[in-house]
Parts: structure tokens; C-alpha cells; sequence
């Protein structure tokens, strides 16, 4: 663990982070609000269509946040494995010249998406006095839920970002996964809505589902339907958790065994 | 490991996977998905040596023989497919000057972000910072954007920071290949500094004379393995013998593809040339494939410029030929008193019926001769040429060219 901890390795890690964030909104008059104005706008375009034309979620209390809420972690799952993908492609001039750990070019990108999603929970929050929701002690099972999103965007990061060294395909494969999977995580209707438990049931063991639930669960309301609620006593709601630990420890293990030969292969 | 070792190579190997792309089709695709063909390439073969501490070893060989994937290995950039690469201390590679440089970003990011690249902490850099921007004399444009500098200016900042690092063992590949004659001047004084300092520094290069100055020992890779090893003197005589050998390789295959037609009733085997001071001989060799009557063979010489020099057949010199029947083979030498300057001349031989309607074999380029030593006059060709007389006159008043 030392190894991977040197001095060296935090300052190349500052850097490249340091660096991808000066370079995101460089020349954007705006820039670093983008951060925040990004999932508001995007909140505004599901909130109008959504909740004020097809008026769903008029059950549930404090739907504007429970909504943002869920579109800030998706988006976090979404900007992290989407930027990690292409990273190690991007940076082929670094690789192929450079001796650095190919690892940390991942984890840099994936802390530039944490940062983004950070920043982001800030407008949540605010949002959240806005709306009236109450701030209880399940706001400290948030970062909880953060590590579970992170910890799985993490192990997908590193692996798609070695797999698209190999297979170029992976680009739009991934694509269509999050957009299938924008519409698969209850992420802009109310899990209620649904009205078959069974389909509410499989929904859940996404573990991506399970963690905004959760979350919402524990900061927005208690009406939040979550795996814990709906598959209790079950040995089903193990399965979001080890899928989970499974693409965690796979992904690692893989961008590993891959990680050698990135610099003949890009 | 020897304690005196900076670098230990042992039986080092490198294959490289290049896979095929012949499937065409889509179904061929899809039903060789599974096995996609790739072919082995060996870039490097049981690679052996040590590089001592303080020692500073140069590194030639033609593009393409491996010396960059040699590189790349010892700066842990490519990994081993068999055997060991060892070393001792800090390595800071330079493949290339300035990568991971950004343009949106100024001059003072990019230090601290190259640094990082190379593996240095915040505070080594700090530390060597001030030393980087007075060497690349950069000091008032530091925080201005990189973008905004001069192509001249991003390679002394690129250059300063590899100069002024503080590492180990220091790899360069071909750095002196950029810059105008000052930067060039400034890459030779600090080889000089870096020999004085007893750093170990590896130079991969093309310049012999570079070698020849810096290097204390010098490498030569030709198609992956070591083809040569010792003082710089011997490897940059090496070095430059393979392009003289490859000179001589391109000469015999332009022997033999030399453009070609003819009927084929007779055709030319092969055509040599000898070379002596006094005579150029040419002989070429025929088989009749058909019996003819008569033929004529004849060559033509071309000078270095494409110029046909010379151009003698049978009928010329009044040989009748006479009747050859089928399967006979023929010879045919020429000697032609060398008149030749320095250069390189391309022979063509042909052969056509006898009354030169009908050409049996026309070979452009059959074989080419060379004249290497230098000749007392200049020009095309050089006969005896003799200075009968040269004297100077006494003033002759009529021809006076200063009288007004």
C-alpha cells in the first residue's frame, strides 16, 4: 500500500486532477458554475415534463428533491464512467512515453467526477431548505450510499477504460447500457409507480437502484421504496451488494492484468 | 546485482502481437471472432548488458532494429517478454520532450505538471523551479499560457526541465534531433556537464559524432540483438558500415528488378560486371529459347545522370551471329577502357532479330557498376586527358586590358 501511496504518486495525482479541472470549463465564461448549473438545468427540463405535464410523483412528498437527488447520483455513476472509458485512450501520449501508474490516470478522473458531484449536492441541499425537508441524522447515511455508487463506478471505470483499449465497440455498447439505464433505475418516477412488486423487486437488486433509494430513502422520506424494504428477510438483498464487490474487485483485477500492455496496444 | 551497476539487463526479450486485419467481410468477422489471427513479432532477442553508475553509454542502430523499444523497456514503459531489467535509483526517461505539456495551461503549471509526469513531488519541484526557468531563461513569460509561447520557447522549457532534474539514471532519445544550432550548442555543453558531473545518462542517437565526443561505451542493436559493444570508436565505425552494406544489398536488387520485355526467343540469364582501373568488362549470359538466325545482342550503358553513355551491339561491330538453335546458351562479354568518373552506371542488355524488327529481350538496369575512386578531371567521362602546355606570356602591349 505504500508503494501505491508515495509522495510521488499523490503529487502526480493532485496534478492530474488539478489539471483536468482548470482545462473543463477553460474559456467558458460561466465556468466552474457549470458544475452546479449542469444537473439544475437538467433537473428543470424532467421536472416541467415530468412532474408538471405527466404529474407524476404528486404522491410523494418533497418529489422536487427526491428527484434531483436521484438525477445528481446517476449523474455522478454516468460522468465518472463515461469520462474514466475514454481516459486511458486520451491520455496515449502519456502512456506511451511516460512511465506513470496507469491507475492513476483513473482515479483521477474518477476524483474530478466526485468533485463535480460534491459541488453538486450543494444545489441538493440547498434545495432541500427550500422545499421544507427536514435534516435528520439519516443525512449521515449519505456518504455511505456515495461510497457504494463510487466504489461501483469505480470498478466499471477501470474496467471499461482498459477494455476500450482493446475493443473500440465498448464506446457505444456503454451508451446504450446508461441510456437503457436511465430509464431501468427508478431515477425520474417514483419506484410506486411501477405497481408489480416483482418488477419493483428486480428493479431494486440494480445495485445502482438500491443506492439512490437508499439514499433517498434516508434524506428526502421514508416513502421511498428501498431493497431493504422491499426484500426483507430475503437472501435476495445480498445481490446488490455483491454485484457490487463483484465489478469492484473484477474491474481492479482486470485494468491489472491489462495494465502492462497498454502502451503497445493503443 | 553489483553495487557499481546502475542498469542490469539480462536476457531480455520483447514479442509484439500484431494481429491480422484480413477478414474483410462482415461474416468474416463474426465467424473469426473468436480467433483472430496475430502474428509474432520478436522486436528484441536475449538482450545482455550493464550500464555502471556514473557511466554515460550510447545507444545506435537504423530505425526500425529495436533501439526504441530497447527504451522504452528500461523506462518501464513496455514490459518485459522474457528475461530481467534491473535498476538502481531514479530513472527519468525523456522519449520525448514536453509530454503531457498543455496549452491551456502556463508555463508554471505545466513545470509542476511535467514534473508530477516524471514522478517528482511538489516539493522537489519547488525546489528545482527557479533553476528550470533561469536555464530556459523564461522567467517573465512563466505565467503567461503555454499556448502564447513561441515553438522555440515550449522547447527550452521542455529542455530545462530534463536538464535540471535531479535523477539517477537519465535516458534521452534522440533530444538532439530538435532546436536550431544554439539550442543544438546547448544540448552539447550540457552532455559535457553531465559527463564532468559522472551521471549516468543513456543517449540514444543517429549522430556518431555525438557519440564519439560523449559516450564512454556505446551499443549497437541491428535487428534486435546487440550487434555490437564497445568503445564509441568501434560502434560508430559498425554503425556506419550497415549503410555502406545496405548500399551494396540495394545494388544487387536493383540487378535483378530492372524492367523487362521482349518476345523471349532468346533471353539474358544474368549479367555481371568487373571493374579494374583500365577496363570496364561486362558479360552477360543467354539462352536461346527458339532457334534464331542472326540475332543481334548489344548493352547500353547509362551514366549516374541517365545519360546513355555508351551503346554497342553485335551488328555494329560487324559480328554475324549466325544460326543458334533452340536450348543453346550464349556468352557475351564487352571491354570498354574505363573512362569512367566517379559514380554509379546502370547497364542494359537487350537482343533482337537480325533486323531489329522484333525484340527478343530488352532488361533495363541488368546490373550496375560502380567507380569509387576519384578522378584528376571532372565532367562525364574522363579520358587521358594531358596538359600539353602552360605558359605565361610576357605583357603584350596591344591586349593590355587596363590601356584606356
Amino acid at each position: 500500500m505504500k508503494v501505491y501511496w508515495s509522495k510521488e504518486n499523490k503529487a502526480l495525482l493532485s496534478e492530474l486532477v488539478r489539471t483536468d479541472f482548470k482545462l473543463r470549463y477553460q474559456g467558458s465564461v460561466l465556468g466552474y458554475a457549470w458544475s452546479l448549473l449542469k444537473p439544475l438545468l437538467l433537473f428543470v427540463i424532467l421536472y416541467v415534463v415530468f412532474v408538471s405535464f405527466l404529474g407524476i410523483g404528486k404522491d410523494l412528498p418533497h418529489f422536487p428533491v427526491y428527484l434531483l437527488l436521484g438525477i445528481v447520483l446517476w449523474n455522478f455513476f454516468v460522468e465518472m464512467t463515461s469520462q474514466s472509458l475514454g481516459s486511458i485512450v486520451g491520455r496515449g501520449d502519456l502512456i506511451r512515453k511516460i512511465r506513470i501508474p496507469r491507475w492513476m490516470i483513473v482515479l483521477a478522473s474518477s476524483i474530478l467526477a466526485t468533485i463535480n458531484m460534491l459541488l453538486s449536492l450543494i444545489v441538493v441541499f440547498i434545495f432541500m431548505i427550500i422545499n421544507g425537508v427536514g435534516v435528520t441524522w439519516g443525512l449521515l447515511m449519505l456518504p455511505i450510499y456515495l461510497v457504494i455508487i463510487y466504489m461501483l463506478a469505480i470498478g466499471m471505470s477501470f474496467f471499461l477504460s482498459a477494455a476500450y483499449v482493446k475493443f473500440r465497440d465498448i464506446n457505444y455498447i456503454w451508451e446504450v447500457i446508461l441510456q437503457a439505464g436511465f430509464y431501468a433505475t427508478p431515477i425520474i418516477y417514483p419506484l410506486q409507480i411501477v405497481k408489480n412488486a416483482t418488477i419493483e423487486k428486480i428493479l431494486l437488486l440494480n445495485p445502482l437502484a438500491q443506492a439512490i433509494q437508499g439514499a433517498r430513502y434516508h434524506v428526502v422520506t421514508h416513502e421511498t421504496l428501498t431493497a431493504g424494504g422491499m426484500l426483507r428477510g430475503s437472501w435476495y438483498i445480498i445481490i446488490p451488494f455483491l454485484v457490487t464487490l463483484i465489478i469492484f474487485i473484477g474491474g481492479i483485477l482486470y485494468f491489472r492484468s491489462q495494465a502492462d500492455s497498454f502502451a503497445e496496444n493503443i | 546485482m553489483n553495487e557499481n551497476t546502475a542498469i542490469h539487463i539480462s536476457h531480455l526479450s520483447k514479442d509484439f502481437k500484431l494481429p491480422h486485419d484480413r477478414q474483410n467481410s462482415l461474416k468474416g468477422r463474426v465467424v473469426n471472432f473468436r480467433k483472430r489471427g496475430y502474428e509474432i513479432q520478436q522486436a528484441l532477442k536475449d538482450i545482455s548488458f550493464d550500464v555502471k553508475k556514473g557511466e554515460f553509454l550510447g545507444i545506435v542502430g537504423r530505425n526500425g532494429s529495436g533501439k526504441s523499444t530497447l527504451l522504452k523497456l528500461i523506462a518501464g514503459i513496455y514490459m518485459p517478454s522474457k528475461g530481467i531489467i534491473q535498476v538502481e535509483g531514479r530513472l527519468t526517461p525523456f522519449i520525448e520532450l514536453g509530454v503531457g505539456f498543455s496549452p491551456e495551461l502556463s508555463g508554471r503549471d505545466n513545470v509542476y505538471l511535467n514534473g508530477a509526469l516524471l514522478g517528482f513531488s511538489r516539493a522537489e519541484m519547488e525546489s528545482m523551479y527557479d533553476d528550470i526557468v533561469e536555464f530556459a531563461e523564461l522567467k517573465d513569460f512563466m505565467d503567461q499560457k503555454l499556448k502564447n509561447y513561441s515553438s522555440g520557447m515550449q522547447v527550452r522549457l521542455a529542455f530545462s526541465i530534463a536538464i535540471k532534474v535531479n535523477t539517477d539514471v537519465l535516458v534521452l532519445d534522440e533530444v538532439l534531433a530538435v532546436g536550431d544550432a544554439a539550442f543544438q550548442q546547448k544540448c552539447f555543453d550540457y552532455f559535457m556537464d553531465l559527463k564532468k558531473q559522472k551521471k549516468t545518462v543513456i543517449l540514444v542517437t543517429h549522430d556518431m559524432g555525438a557519440v564519439r565526443q560523449y559516450c564512454d561505451r556505446a551499443i549497437m542493436i541491428e535487428k534486435g540483438t546487440v550487434a555490437e559493444e564497445g568503445s564509441p570508436e568501434r560502434v560508430a565505425m559498425a554503425y556506419q558500415q550497415l549503410f555502406v552494406k545496405e548500399i551494396e544489398d540495394q545494388q544487387e536488387r536493383d540487378n535483378i528488378e530492372g524492367e523487362r520485355w521482349g518476345s523471349g526467343e532468346i533471353r539474358a540469364i544474368s549479367t555481371s560486371t568487373k571493374v579494374t582501373k583500365e577496363m570496364v568488362t561486362i558479360t552477360t549470359k543467354y539462352i536461346a529459347n527458339k532457334t534464331t538466325e542472326n540475332p543481334v545482342f548489344g548493352i547500353t550503358i547509362y551514366s549516374p545522370s541517365d545519360v546513355g553513355l555508351i551503346d554497342a551491339n553485335t551488328y555494329q561491330v560487324e559480328k554475324r551471329t549466325g544460326h543458334i538453335e533452340k536450348g543453346k546458351s550464349i556468352s557475351m562479354t564487352w571491354e570498354i577502357p574505363n573512362l569512367f568518373v566517379k559514380g554509379r552506371y546502370r547497364v542494359s542488355t537487350g537482343c533482337a532479330s537480325s533486323s531489329f524488327h522484333q525484340i527478343y529481350d530488352q532488361v533495363m538496369g541488368a546490373a550496375s557498376f560502380r567507380i569509387a575512386h576519384d578522378t584528376p578531371t571532372g565532367g562525364v567521362i574522363y579520358p587521358s586527358v594531358v596538359l600539353n602546355n602552360f605558359s605565361v606570356g610576357k605583357s603584350d602591349e596591344n591586349h593590355s586590358v587596363n590601356k584606356v
